[in-house]
């Protein structure tokens, strides 16, 4: 790869208890590019975004083998502060979670938390969040409303704000768009097309052609083995694996 | 012989609309009773003046300022040892023996009749401590008999806030403690209010502890290490004793008025809140 890599992920295990999903994984993430990982169902893919910043530690009987390095450095390694990692990885999740509080405080809460104290700074950073994720326009005037007010896809769209006001280095997207109608997804893929250039992103896709669309490369993923990846147009147009086809022509999955 | 089943639907309504109206018009009656009888008593001197000739005339002013510091001291102990305790059971510790003893324990507390915490307060408060009968003992021992309401409620709250919200705090770049107090405490609040309001409305209700741990004196108190009588032990001992069954009433009036209007007060301070997130 000529690419710089973000992220090096070097022989992945990952276990539910005995129940073993994702199996010998290596693959690199570049920097500043778009990586689709996608799969049928149950392939692991959402597993995989969980263990790239820890979230998987929350899961009562998870384990892992291997290392996943970020700059280099492997996440695991006891010195690792899981806080701060969590803010460099940001994570939005397949189901758009709104905290109960208002629309400002939902992108606030990151910032505040981390130890941003003037008002000012977070109220910035709070409007650059929104402007990127294009949900500025929807929302500059009711900035106090309760967030479960705002429809499905402005809710994902505030929770990747919420995730950008944490000036993230990676940013995983778990089928960001799994309860938007196409209007939004627009909006959420040209959003992205333009945080490449200041993010490393990882997306489990909704649909195969939507990882045609945004995404540089791609991994395809089944049954927690990685069956081929590369670039989007060379996997896409001459898939060198059977099983990659077939789900690309739609024959299984 | 067999009824069918629209007539067995028809008894079971009738009866269960009976009972539901037996049960109200009970209640309304005794409120109603108390009202009618005792709102006449309250007036400006009722409330501000402290009672005179054991409560024959004067007011009830200082067993309201008493009520009122006994269920505060009550409340401000147990609230955060409750919460925290509760916090302790969903958030720090998996399903455990260490867990199911605590909520077994608390429980059982939550069953005993008032007058044991009564006597345990006594004993420990009023004489082994040496704090007299005291607001402050008083106070003490309805934080006892209120934690384990509180730690129930409280937990049953916290169980119940969807576990998003912790992932979604945790990926944020939250810690636990964060985690906890900004997305899952928020959300559970109403129901923590809930559990607090209940109580409230127990310790401001209770007579036999009180008696035992804060006295029955009628003066004004000066501070928690002062006794008093609160307003339910005062209507008791009126009632009881056949000094005044007006004033009895006025105070139970009073009384009556004293929870509805901590009711009203803390939903509109929880409504308003959440108003805010949802
Ligand atoms: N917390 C858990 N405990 C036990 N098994 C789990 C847990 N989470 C996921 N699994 C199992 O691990 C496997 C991979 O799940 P995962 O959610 O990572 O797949 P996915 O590729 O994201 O699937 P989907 O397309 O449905 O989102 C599945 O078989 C799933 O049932
Ligand atoms: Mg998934």
């Amino acid at each position: 790869m000529t690419q710089t890599s973000k992220i090096d992920i070097k022989g992945l295990n990952f276990y539910y208890q005995q129940k073993q999903v994702i199996k010998e994984l290596n693959l690199e993430l570049p920097k500043n590019r778009i990586t689709a990982v996608f799969g049928p169902a149950n392939s692991g893919i959402t597993t995989l975004l969980r263990t790239l910043n820890r979230l998987s530690d929350l899961t009562v009987g998870a384990r892992h083998e291997g290392e996943i390095l970020l700059d280099g450095k492997n996440i695991f390694d006891p010195d690792v502060n899981v806080t701060e990692l969590r803010r460099r990885v940001g994570m939005v999740f397949d189901v758009p979670t709104s905290l109960p509080m208002s629309i400002f405080d939902n992108v606030a809460l990151g910032p505040r938390m981390g130890g941003m104290k003037s008002k000012s700074a977070v109220a910035e950073e709070v409007e650059k969040a929104l402007r990127m994720s294009a949900l500025w326009d929807d929302v500059k005037d009711r900035l106090d409303t309760p967030a479960a007010r705002l429809s499905g896809g402005q809710q994902q769209r505030l929770c990747i704000a919420r995730v950008l006001a944490l000036e993230p280095e990676v940013i995983l997207l778990d089928r960001p768009c799994s309860a938007l109608d196409p209007i939004s997804t627009a909006k959420i893929e040209e959003s992205l097309m333009q945080l490449k250039e200041q993010y490393t992103i990882i997306i489990a896709p909704h649909t195969v052609q939507q990882a045609g669309r945004i995404a540089d490369r791609v991994a395809f993923m089944l049954m927690g083995d990685l069956i081929e990846q590369g670039y989007t147009q060379e996997v896409f147009s001459f898939p060198k694996d059977n099983r990659t086809n077939d789900y690309l022509t739609g024959r299984f999955g | 012989m067999r009824i069918n089943a629209k007539t067995s639907e028809k008894i079971a309504k009738c009866l269960i609309w009976t009972a539901a109206l037996l049960v109200i018009a009970i209640l309304f009656s005794i409120i109603a009773h108390i009202l009618i009888k005792g709102i006449p008593m309250i007036s400006w001197q009722f409330l501000t003046d402290i009672p005179r000739d054991m409560g024959r005339s004067g007011g009830i002013s200082s067993s309201i300022v008493g009520t009122l510091i006994v269920t505060a001291v009550a409340v401000i102990v147990a609230t955060p040892f409750g919460i925290g305790t509760a916090i302790y059971l969903t958030e720090y510790t998996r399903e455990s023996r260490v867990t199911r003893i605590i909520r077994f324990s608390a429980e059982s507390l939550a069953g005993i009749p008032s007058i044991v915490y009564g006597l345990f307060g006594f004993i420990f408060f009023v004489i082994y401590l040496k704090m007299g009968w005291s607001i402050l003992s008083g106070g003490l021992t309805m934080a006892i008999m209120i934690l384990p309401t509180i730690i129930r409620t409280s937990e049953e709250a916290i169980r119940t806030v969807p576990q998003l919200y912790r992932e979604v705090g945790f990926s944020l770049g939250l810690t636990k403690w964060q985690t906890i107090t900004r997305t899952v405490l928020p959300s559970a609040l109403p129901g923590i209010v809930n559990g607090v309001i209940l109580s409230i409305g127990r310790c401001v209700a209770e007579t036999a502890a009180v008696i035992l741990t804060a006295g029955s004196a009628l003066r004004m108190p000066t501070s928690i290490f002062s006794p008093t009588r609160t307003m339910a032990v005062h209507f008791y001992i009126l009632a009881r004793e056949g000094i005044s069954m007006d004033n009895a009433y006025g105070t139970a009036a009073l009384l009556i008025i004293l929870i509805l209007l901590l009711n009203v007060g803390f939903n509109m301070l929880v409504n308003r809140f959440i108003a805010k997130g949802r």
